[in-house]
């Protein structure tokens, strides 16, 4: 039995070992918000938080994790607010087809976090390893940029 | 763009609304929005294909072929299908009926049951319990092949082949299609040139790499087969399934789930679609199939390689007076749309510049490997490269101004081509004024390793002929109004250019209500009138004026009702606002359903035949009732040592008729400029020694978010007459001129071609040491093969009555 | 969607206890650090050891400690995150830290370690392909087979050295400690490597890297270039380190390593020995560049082809020296 922290609730499940933390959150939580291009580290789709940090989530065994809050993008809304990069990103349609949206997401929220006032730089270089077809990036940057300016309570 | 825009708090749960920008003559139609859906794309509610889960679901996996060319002796299931937890195995001899995405292609086999023709090619399938038990039963599976000779090049393809041809039906060798077209005296405007100038150039495949893997979910009860997939085109799929499973259509439901990225890579009914239905029907338990990138990469239906050579004679005064184009298309090893495609490299060069005379010679192979299909832009950027590095050189030739030459020959709106195409509304002319004024193309700095490119393109609003000949609507929208809201239903599938949206935003605009107030039942055969499809950027204008008919209709029988009800004349009604004259919105639909019993609107459409002139083998493809027209300039550093390009901005002006939602079409636009940038640097779906080369995200290069330039965009807005409130397309428009505007650009930087793309840093050394040794400063194909091409057929001038636009 | 095969993973208490665990299950066995490079390599199924044996959570694996002379020594499990963030040893070795910051992507770095990357897998694109794939192409040397499928008459296995820290930590004349069944022992990094793409680390049964010790700058200045397609994600097509001591412009001491030319990182000794007592000009430079880029031997399994690799083995090689020879010098703290 596994038990782990995800968005603030427990979870109990059981789990094989060779269960990935991205199987683990699809297949037996039902959170299928985290999505999967490629399952192999090189597409960023999975990408979650563990304890603020990006990981991958294709790449996390579940032994691996400890204790670790996990974060997914069905956690970053509070309540019913939204997290102004939610907000930034409907508002410059840095989302298109949506599916690296859960990703880049987390990526920013991480890069927010640590780094309150990023320059457009650094913002690309905290999402490079976030792959996005639609978008070209150009609206997923300014996004970012324009979440910064949000409010800090917002956050 | 907008950066600078203030912060705007919006909670969630509230519908998206507000907005900015615009024109003030509208209520949402032109406002700066986010996308109806973008609420549940950004809190991950979306759900997509491989999100769905049915209980007691199987899971199927594709064994596939490990060869490129053999022939299937015999399959042994046996020891798969007995292992634990296997609940069925199939193959091809179960679905012998044979599919493809167009009529004309109908030669695919869901599983391979003769022969196998490339690497990849499904050849059985396993449900079982669970994936991996799937994945280890398809081990089990054996398979006896007799190994026959593989046909890996356009070259070899039109030798005599070793062994027998790919596709037995096959002429000369492993031709698919051959075209020959004439317009007007193409010997007499070469004859009449003052200079005549021959080019070879070549464009590498490419794969659509959508970050969504394919899936798809069977259910099959009650005698009623229900089909979710991550398709552009539910009603090809359900055709599809329809023949393969002899299933009456109206037997069969297919579902579009919310899309992941398409890019044309989920156009044509798939094995995997149809595999999971037989499953589903033989089992009686939902059955699922979600493909692995690599899977992805073998399903391919992505960007043919095309070698390309073009003759052109101009006059001293760089007039054209006549072009011969002959194109090589590399199709892989099935027809998917490639017939139309290979008409698509040849049927627009005519829709940017005015040619008084063109010949086209396209020549479509197979060869075994993975299949080619359409991708963003159908056949279309490979011609557009070829055609506008051509003209840089020819305007070196003539010692002319590259922009000066192409706006010598430019198409003129509201005019007739040379190959009968009608073009109405047509902003070339402004696009190439306003990306040269942003970008100072002209004035540019001149240093070596700095360089600019300028290209302009143009793209179709939407085939003109549907994708299997019938007189039938290309789009239909039925609209339900009740007490109980606004219901859209409409076939058109959102695969994230925002069609959902566009469909909101029309019909909200003529109910005048929110866009919120709009349900959208979209993409679903069962309960959606029928739409073709997402591809060749055809939902806005099609789906868009269908949606706008029906709305227009029941806006007529609101305001009739409630001038009714209140005793007024419909003239004196105004509808917006959520109020229909004098009554609320809801107060007026009481009122109609009062007077008319149950309400409903239809609205359909089909291009007018006036939209091509000309009858020929071929003249289906290029006709559309708009073209859109881009101009890019890149402004780049190539490093004359190590051949690295970064690419420092890109300008890009598109002709968009109207922004419908400004938020949408610059995410077009971007993400057209985007992929328009790897195609020429990175993109390649390369092959060796028969096998794919980069079958994964991090080998199959794409640019990063750190690899991307800034990307200035200038939105034209001259509406179209027939254009949803003048809309035109963007979704794949603004990647054409992008390609060429690179090449051109690394050409200004260093003094040589790359006649080839993707451009790697050692196509610009090889070229810069050519340079360097005296020899030709260039890198690209030498020579164009010999080709069968059959005598031209001459197509007739359109003569001046049909004509008349 | 790719899946692990089955394993059990143990999670040792101790480095002793790991050592006995992999020692017990033998070659069915292996280490997991953070797993970027082992879990994509287990999916396709290129490994597939039945007993993972986690490091990632022992806390001596994590300790980080600067000595009075400046030298560093960094636990193997610590992230390379980690060392990107640490100013301080951005201060000391910057060359170091540039190499840890180049490695694929933010998230991988994250949870990919100080240890996984020095014993990263060679990488081969006849090799890190799925299963399906290596079926249809046919097993190599590294997969139990006959032959090379990129040097078919080759005896030995040439896939690439693509750690892009371990140039560096050569460059930088680093030391590893390794614990093992017979205890512990401290061994030059460069001796860690072997040139064989099938056999890659010098490391024997059950033996685990514990630390990697970066000696006091004491002078030294150092820098790593690293050649790839794109900004991120990329494993690198050629990596140049360059250590270089330099008083009143002259040339004291220098080493040049190169990275994924060859199945281990490249030291050349000999090139770079007529550099001391010089001054390091740029016809220097150029000559060692050049020299580089004629002892590299770049084979065509890797991105792009080996012809330009090989060639900009110069550009980098002389990048890293400028880059070198400019940066600061770290004080003694
Ligand atoms: C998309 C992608 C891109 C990448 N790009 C790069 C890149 O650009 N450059 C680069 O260098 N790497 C790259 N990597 C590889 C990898 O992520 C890094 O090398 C990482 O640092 C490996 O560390 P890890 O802890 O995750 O290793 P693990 O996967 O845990 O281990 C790697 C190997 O080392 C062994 N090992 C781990 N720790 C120890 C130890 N302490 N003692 C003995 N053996 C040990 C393991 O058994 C395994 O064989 C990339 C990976 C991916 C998926
Ligand atoms: S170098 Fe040869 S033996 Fe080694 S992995 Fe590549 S193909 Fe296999
Ligand atoms: S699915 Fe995890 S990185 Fe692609
Ligand atoms: S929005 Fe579609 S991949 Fe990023």
């Amino acid at each position: 039995m596994l038990r782990l922290r995800v968005n603030g609730e427990t979870y109990e499940t059981l789990t094989e070992s060779n269960e990935t933390l991205l199987e683990i959150l699809r297949e037996r939580l039902g959170l299928t918000g985290t999505k999967h291009g490629c399952e192999l580290g090189e597409c960023g789709a999975c990408t979650v938080l563990l304890d603020g940090t990006p990981v991958l989530a294709c790449l996390v065994l579940p032994d691996q994790i400890d204790d670790a809050e996990v974060t997914t993008v069905e956690g970053l809304a509070d309540g019913s607010v939204l997290h102004p990069l939610q907000e930034a990103f409907m508002a410059l349609g840095a989302s298109q087809c949506g599916y690296c949206t859960a990703g880049m997401l987390l990526s920013a929220k991480a890069l927010l976090d640590e780094q309150p006032d990023p320059t457009r730089e650094e913002i690309r270089a905290a999402l490079a390893g976030n792959v996005c077809r639609c978008t070209g990036y150009a609206s997923i940057v300014d996004a970012v940029a324009l979440a910064a300016k949000a409010p800090k309570g917002a956050r | 763009m907008s950066t600078s825009r203030e912060w705007v708090g919006r909670r969630l749960g509230t519908v998206p609304g507000g907005g900015e920008d615009g024109d003030g003559a509208f209520q949402v139609v032109g406002k700066a929005m986010p996308r109806v859906d973008a609420v549940s794309k950004v809190t991950g509610a979306t759900v997509y294909a491989d999100d769905l889960s049915f209980p007691g679901t199987l899971h199927c996996v594709l064994l596939r072929s490990p060869l490129p060319h053999a022939r299937i002796r015999c399959i042994d299931v046996q020891e798969a299908a007995g292992l634990p937890d296997v609940v069925a195995v199939l193959t091809g001899a179960a679905m012998p009926t044979r599919f493809g995405v167009s009529p004309s292609s109908e030669e695919e086999q869901a599983l391979a049951a003769d022969k196998v023709r490339y690497v990849g090619e499904p050849v059985a399938a396993v449900a079982a319990r669970d994936e991996a038990t799937a994945r280890e039963a398809c081990k089990m599976i054996q398979v006896d092949y007799e190994l026959l000779e593989p046909v890996t090049s356009i070259d070899q393809a039109l030798e005599v082949p070793m062994d027998e041809p790919i596709h037995a039906a096959s002429k000369d060798g492993n031709v698919h299609r051959l075209a020959s077209l004439e317009f007007g005296d193409v010997d007499e405007g070469f004859a009449a040139s003052d200079h005549v100038r021959e080019d070879v150039f070549f464009y590498e495949g490419s794969n659509h790499l959508a970050m969504e893997e394919h899936s798809a979910t069977a259910i099959f009860s009650d005698g009623q087969l229900t089909v979710w997939s991550s398709t552009q085109s539910p009603h090809s799929v359900h055709r599809a399934l329809s023949s393969v499973l002899g299933l009456p259509m109206r037997r069969v439901r297919v579902v579009a789930t919310p899309h992941g990225g398409g890019f044309g890579g989920k156009v044509d009914p798939c094995s995997h679609e149809i595999v999971v239905a037989k499953l589903a029907m033989i089992t009686g338990r939902p059955v699922k199939c979600t493909l692995t990138r690599e899977e992805v990469f073998y399903n391919h239906r992505g960007r043919h390689p095309v070698l390309m050579w073009v003759r052109t004679g101009v006059t001293q005064d760089g007039r054209i007076r006549a072009m011969h184009f002959r194109t090589a298309l590399d199709g892989g090893a099935h027809a998917s749309l490639g017939a139309a495609t290979t008409y698509y490299t040849g049927a627009l060069q005519p829709a940017t510049y005015d040619l008084p005379a063109y010949r086209f010679e396209g020549c479509r192979v197979f060869t075994n490997k993975a299949p080619c299909g359409p991708k963003r832009g159908h056949g279309t950027p490979q011609p557009r490269f070829a055609l506008e590095l051509h003209l840089d050189k020819l305007a070196e030739d003539l010692g002319m101004d590259p922009v000066e030459l192409r706006r010598r020959n430019y198409v003129r709106p509201n005019s007739r081509t040379v190959n009968g195409l009608r073009i109405t509304s047509c902003a070339i002319e402004k696009v190439t004024d306003e990306v040269l004024a942003a970008s100072g193309f002209s004035r540019r700095e001149r240093r070596d390793g700095h360089g600019q490119g300028f290209a302009v393109s143009a793209y179709l609003c939407g085939a003109g002929t549907p994708m299997y000949l019938n007189r039938m609507p290309h789009s239909e929208v039925s609209l339900k109004v009740d007490r109980g809201g606004v219901t859209v239903f409409c076939g058109a599938t959102d695969i994230g250019q925002g069609s959902d949206t566009v469909l909101a935003t029309l019909v909200a605009e003529e109910l005048g209500l929110e866009r919120g107030d709009v349900r959208l039942v979209t993409g679903d055969t069962g309960l959606t009138p029928v739409d073709l499809g997402s591809y060749s950027s055809r939902v806005t204008f099609m789906a868009g004026n269908a949606a706008i008919e029906a709305a227009r209709k029941m806006r007529a029988t609101l305001v009739a009702a409630a001038a009714e009800h209140s005793g007024s004349r419909p003239a004196e009604m105004t509808v917006a606002g959520g109020k229909i004259g004098p009554l609320s919105f809801e107060q007026a639909v009481a009122a109609a359903e009062e007077r008319y019993g149950t309400l409903g609107s239809v609205g359909s459409y089909a291009p007018p035949p006036s939209i091509s002139a000309s009858k020929y083998r071929g003249s289906a493809v290029g006709p559309s009732p708009a073209f859109s027209y881009s101009a890019a300039v890149v402004d780049l550093d190539a490093d004359r040592v190590s051949g690295e390009v970064r690419v420092n901005k890109v300008w890009i002006a598109h002709d968009i008729g109207r922004a419908l939602n400004p938020v949408l079409v610059r995410g077009q636009v971007e993400g057209g400029v985007y992929m328009g940038l790897g195609e020429a640097l990175m993109e390649a779906q390369a092959y060796r020694n028969g096998l794919l080369h980069h079958p994964s995200v991090l080998e199959y290069k794409t640019p990063l978010s750190s690899d991307m330039p800034e990307i200035e965009q200038l939105l034209v807005e001259q509406p179209d007459p027939e254009g949803p409130y003048g809309a035109k397309e963007v979704g794949q428009g603004p990647l054409l001129p992008v390609v060429p505007a690179v090449v051109s650009a690394i050409h200004d930087a260093l003094g040589v071609w790359v006649d080839e793309v993707p451009v790697t840093p050692e196509k610009i050394l090889r070229a810069l040491d050519a340079h360097a040794k005296g020899s030709d400063p260039r890198t690209g194909p030498r020579s164009f093969p010999e080709i069968p091409y059959p005598p031209c057929e001459k197509v007739a001038l359109p003569d001046a009555a049909s004509a008349t636009l | 969607m790719l899946r692990l095969p089955r394993f059990s993973y143990l999670r040792p208490a101790s480095v002793a206890e790991a050592v006995a665990m992999l020692a017990d299950h033998g070659d069915r066995s292996s280490v997991i650090a953070g797993g970027t490079d082992l879990l994509p390599k287990m999916k396709r199924r290129q490994v597939q050891p039945t007993v993972l044996v986690g490091i990632a959570h022992l806390e001596a694996l994590s300790h980080r400690e600067t000595t009075a002379s400046g030298a560093v020594e960094i636990g193997a499990s610590r992230t390379l995150t980690s060392v990107l963030k640490d100013a301080e040893l951005a201060h000391h070795q910057p060359g170091y830290a540039q190499a840890a910051g180049l490695v694929s992507s933010p998230a991988l770095r994250n949870t990919g370690t100080v240890g996984g990357n020095l014993c990263v897998d060679t990488r081969c694109n006849y090799y890190d392909m799925s299963e399906e794939w290596r079926t249809a192409s046919g097993s190599c040397l590294k997969t139990g087979g006959e032959l090379c499928r990129l040097a078919p008459s080759s005896p030995r296995c040439w896939a690439i050295s693509s750690s892009d820290t371990a140039p560096i930590a050569v460059a930088l004349g680093a030391t590893a400690v390794v614990a093992g069944p017979e205890g512990e022992r401290e061994v030059p990094v460069a001796s860690l490597y072997r040139d064989d793409g099938n056999a890659h680390l010098a490391l024997g049964r059950g033996e685990i890297l514990t630390r990697l010790r970066l000696p006091a700058p004491d002078g030294w200045r150092s820098s790593y270039v690293k050649l790839r397609r794109r900004s991120s994600m990329d494993f690198p097509l050629a990596g140049a380190a360059v250590a270089l001591k330099i008083d009143r412009g002259v040339v004291e001491g220098c080493r040049l390593v190169l990275g994924a030319v060859a199945s281990q990182p490249v030291e050349l000794s000999d090139l770079v020995h007529g550099l001391v007592g010089q001054p390091l000009d740029e016809e220097a430079i150029e000559e060692v560049a050049s020299g580089a880029s004629r002892l590299a031997k770049p084979l065509d399994n890797a991105d792009l082809s080996y012809v330009w690799r090989k060639r900009m083995v110069k550009e980098i090689v002389a990048r890293a020296f400028r880059q070198a020879a400019t940066s600061e010098v770290a004080a003694v703290p």
